[in-house]
């Protein structure tokens, strides 16, 4: 089954990301890159995103043309910072990968949509 | 393991109970379910194996089956092996749905066909039972177990579906039990059942380090059943589903199935002890009787006797943990001749034991009432105040307080916890007892 896992975090889990030394976010991107690459023949495309700073949202409202605006989907202090897809057995598999994200903050599984 | 035995309560009806001309097939199934209840959660977790872990699907097949049964058997007479005949009538129904569906067609090929009119031995349940784990079907109903209770599904939802497909109760009967409107009970099965089916959720027994941590929510879904029943058990809801008897055989189940797992039997072990001083809980009056003063010879005392027995067996493993802990402590109780005469310094221990596996608030105010008969009233009562910050919409820190206030002296301001407490609580039969004490 495909999920893509969403990486998220609040403002409690940006300001402890911000906190790290250079040394520590070092080697939290090590144990990033090592996830990825273990993880490799499961996962088909992932993204780091920018922060919800850089968002900018449009929205279509009941009536008249979309509406664009500064910011995220997502209101309040949770943002996604990232996503992968991955195609595993079932939501066991998906979870025992997400359970040793180092990346902190939370996970949140989503089955894909399949057609046919 | 012979201690864990289930004796289990004979198939209830609902008295009283007059079905609309709409609900007849309903009520037909329910007493259907409830005869074979064993055997309907086999029947249900082998035809969702053979149907890929398809819930709603099994679901459907197992009451055309019992559906099947009720319209033939009063006709035809009731088959030499009921459960076989049902089993066979399931599994053919299965293998249909598999022929319609396409995307099953890997699967039908691997499931053979039924030849015979049995698809296997019958089993008796009771047999069964001594016999041990594995046999026909038992890693069906421990994977449906498994599946049922999976950390991915709201814990409401784990209850409702363990209850509904394990233990075959009919959504009315689940919904009477919880006091919410049958239909809130079926959207959230319904909801469940997508669930599993769109997420993903596997059937199947997690194995490794999983396991643990699965087993865990298994028996915590069984425990919640059972101090829902237990809670709730007072008199004046007759019309309320005791599920104390279902949350024993669910336990007695699990324990047959995994009877290597100490946890499952101190689980077991607990629900027994707690069951057979059921009796001295309620006064004639239906009023409570706080352990204090229950007349300790309407315990049952052998089944005290065979549950702790079941309890040092599991013990022996050396791999204690908070259900074993915990009944040890009830345990320590239901063996005491009176509760003057009871090991206060033991279940001191005891606690100070559960507290490294369950280092929660709410046992460590239970433990205050040991600290109490060891250490003396003024002792527990400080340590109950250093509570109060984390339990103060706790009836029971209140009540607690109130009576380590009153062995000092002060009525006062035991008069006053006392009252806080009944503020809390909207059990009736404790706001009886409560309100006991004030008057």
């Amino acid at each position: 089954m495909k999920y893509v896992l969403l990486f998220c975090g609040d403002a409690d889990d940006a300001a402890a990301f911000a906190a790290l030394t250079p040394d520590e976010l070092r080697a939290r991107y090590a144990e990033v890159g090592a996830w990825f690459a273990e993880h490799r023949a499961k996962i088909g495309g992932s993204n780091q995103l920018q922060g919800p700073e850089t968002a900018t949202s449009v929205r279509f409202g009941p009536g008249g043309p979309p509406v664009v605006t500064d910011g995220p989907y997502l209101e309040g202090k949770e943002a996604i910072g990232g996503y992968a897809e991955v195609d595993v057995a079932d939501l066991d598999e998906a979870l025992r990968m997400a359970r040793t994200w180092p990346g902190r903050g939370t996970v949140e599984i989503r089955p894909v949509v399949t057609r046919g | 393991m012979a201690g864990t035995r289930d004796r289990r309560d004979p198939p209830r009806r609902d008295e009283g109970l007059t079905p609309a001309p709409d609900d007849r097939i309903t009520v037909a199934q329910d007493s259907l379910a409830a005869a074979f209840r064993d055997e309907s959660s086999r029947l249900t977790a082998s035809v969702t194996r053979i149907l890929g872990g398809d819930f709603a699907a099994a679901e459907e097949v197992v009451q055309d089956a019992l559906l099947a049964a009720w319209r033939q058997w009063p006709a035809d007479g009731v088959p030499d092996q009921p459960a076989a005949w049902l089993r066979t009538v399931a599994r053919r129904r299965a293998i249909d749905v598999l022929r319609r569906d396409l995307r099953y067609r890997d699967r039908l090929a691997a499931t053979p066909f039924p030849a015979g009119p049995a698809a296997g031995p019958v089993a008796d349940p009771a047999a069964g039972s001594a016999a041990g784990p594995a046999g026909d079907g038992e890693d069906d109903r421990l994977m449906l177990i498994f599946t049922c209770c999976h950390p991915a599904l709201a814990t409401e939802a784990q209850v409702a579906l363990t209850l509904r497909t394990v233990c075959g109760l009919s959504t009315a009967e689940i919904a009477r039990a919880f006091l919410v409107s049958e239909a809130a009970i079926i959207q959230r099965l319904t909801r469940a059942r997508r669930k599993i089916a769109a997420a993903g959720i596997p059937y199947r027994v997690p194995d490794g380090d999983e396991l643990a941590q699965r087993l865990t929510g298994v028996l915590a879904v069984i425990y919640l059943l059972f101090n829902e029943g237990y809670l709730t058990s007072a008199g004046d809801r007759p019309q309320r589903r005791d599920l104390t008897g279902d949350a024993e055989w669910l336990a007695g189940l699990l324990a047959r199935l995994m009877p290597a797992e100490p946890e499952v039997a101190g689980l077991v072990a607990l629900i027994r002890l707690h069951r057979a001083r059921a009796a001295a809980r309620f006064d004639d009056a239906g009023r409570l009787v706080l352990l204090r003063y229950q007349d300790r010879s309407r315990w049952r005392h052998a089944d005290i006797a065979a549950a702790t027995d079941l309890l040092v067996r599991a013990g022996q493993q050396r791999r204690p943990g908070p259900y074993q802990l915990q009944a040890a402590i009830v345990a320590c109780h239901a063996e005491a001749p009176s509760w003057q005469d009871t090991d206060w310094t033991q279940i001191l221990l005891l606690y100070d034991a559960l507290l490294e596996h369950l280092p929660s608030a709410v046992v460590r105010l239970h433990r205050t009432i040991a600290l109490g008969q060891v250490m003396g009233p003024e002792k527990a009562l400080s340590e109950a105040d250093t509570l109060a910050p984390l339990l103060d919409r706790y009836h029971l820190l209140h009540a607690t307080r109130a009576e380590f206030l009153r062995a000092l002296g002060r009525h006062d301001e035991a008069r006053r916890a006392d009252e806080r407490a009944l503020g809390l609580t909207g059990n009736p039969a404790e706001r009886a007892l409560l309100e006991q004490r004030l008057a």
